[in-house]
């Protein structure tokens, strides 16, 4: 039986597991401006061994553990998911949309910057 | 719990009509408690948990249907899983009564589900050990899912006990109420005696002990009480011999109607 978030919890501080959780959770409502919702978490699936672990979508837990169950259940009860990763939403930092002129323009219009830029001369192995 | 014994003498197996009792028992409970869980399907306190819930009513009801239909070949009149499921009278059924309590509030469906699972955790966890093969490849897909079950309700338990005062007392209040429809699940009668000699079926009191340890620990960290034994009487009539409580009849109505109403249905 995992309880080990609730657990630390509870150690971690001298109230109860439910103290931490609430002020979590009144802390993340304040962030949202007065909604009075649980965290919001990430939630990253990976189809099979060796493939990358996908965003699939986001979800709200009151913790880590909780996070992971609501995950498998929203996001792989249909199967095809052999690995999940949930990680808060607070926790990643995105570019602005502001900024993607700097950050992304500068790609757009260099050809030499893709390999199929350059032609393969006849004969070379191992490419 | 009580290996069968190995012997020289092959061990008899039971008759075709207690084996057919025992696998309605199994069915059973889980049709009821998964139509009981299915009632939150749209009214869950939140959306992830609204899905989790009807993912384990869908877990209890592919299981029920798997006994179920096992339980119509066994008995051998033409009867299948939907025939048992929705043409049998509450006196027919044979699940336990704590299974048919309506849902009450969210702490007292999470603490009947908890109960649950742990009970359901050990008994398919013998019940691989069946000496009935089919049995014991049933009981090892399931226990797969009760597994999951039971960390989903433990987590609810540590949660709601050590939560709120309010979320507090309203699950000690559900164990409470619950506690006493305990003692169903491991009071064996004449027909768990027939399974569990022929090495079909586990010995059902000795698995309380092991149900007892694990629940109180969850308990314990939850920081509730433990409620004290409800003393049975030696020939209580519950759910197993078609005894069951007035909330069965309206559930049936209400999972059966249509069934009945259209009988032969198809989509």
């Amino acid at each position: 039986m995992a309880s080990t978030v609730t657990n630390q919890q509870a150690a971690a501080s001298p109230g109860s597991a439910a103290t931490v959780t609430s002020a979590v959770v009144g802390a993340q409502a304040e962030s949202l401006g007065g909604d009075n919702q649980w965290p919001l978490w990430e939630v990253f699936t990976q189809s099979e061994q060796g493939a990358p672990h996908e965003h699939a979508g986001s979800l709200h837990a009151v913790d880590a553990e909780q996070a992971l169950q609501n995950a498998r259940d929203v996001y792989a009860r249909r199967g095809g998911v052999i690995s999940l990763w949930v990680i808060p939403s607070g926790a990643i930092t995105a570019s602005a949309p502001g900024e993607s002129g700097p950050f992304f323009d500068p790609g757009a219009d260099k050809a030499y910057r893709h390999p199929q830029f350059y032609k393969v001369p006849r004969g070379v192995r191992g490419v | 719990m009580t290996a069968p014994a190995p012997s020289v003498v092959p061990v008899p197996a039971p008759r075709p009509k207690a084996l057919f009792e025992y696998l309605q028992r199994l069915g059973d409970d889980r049709l009821i408690l998964g139509h009981r869980l299915s009632e939150w399907c749209g009214h869950g306190p939140i959306l992830e948990e609204d899905i989790a819930l009807a993912n384990v009513a869908l877990d209890l009801l592919g299981q029920a249907t798997i006994f179920l239909r096992m339980a119509g070949e066994v008995e051998g009149q033409g009867r299948d899983e939907d025939a048992l499921a929705y043409f049998r009278e509450a006196v027919e059924f044979r699940n336990c009564q704590l299974v048919e309590l309506p849902k009450g509030d969210f702490a007292f469906t999470i603490a009947r589900q908890f109960l649950f699972d742990v009970y359901d955790v050990v008994l398919l966890d013998a019940l691989t050990k069946s000496t009935n093969a089919e049995l014991a490849a049933i009981a090892a897909k399931s226990l797969k899912e009760a597994r999951y079950h039971v960390r989903h309700s433990g987590e609810w338990m540590l949660k709601l006990g050590d939560g709120t005062e309010e979320s507090h007392r309203r699950v000690q209040t559900a164990l409470d109420t619950l506690w006493r429809f305990t003692g169903e699940l491991f009071a064996a009668d004449q027909i768990d005696a027939e399974l569990a000699a022929s090495g079909v079926a586990p010995d059902l009191a000795a698995l309380k002990p092991q149900w007892e340890s694990l629940v109180r620990d969850v308990l314990d960290r939850a920081t509730l009480t433990t409620p004290n034994d409800v003393p049975r009487l030696p020939n209580a009539k519950g759910g197993r011999s078609g005894a069951h409580t007035e909330h069965l009849g309206h559930l049936l109505a209400e999972m059966q109607i249509v069934a009945r109403s259209h009988p032969g249905a198809t989509w």
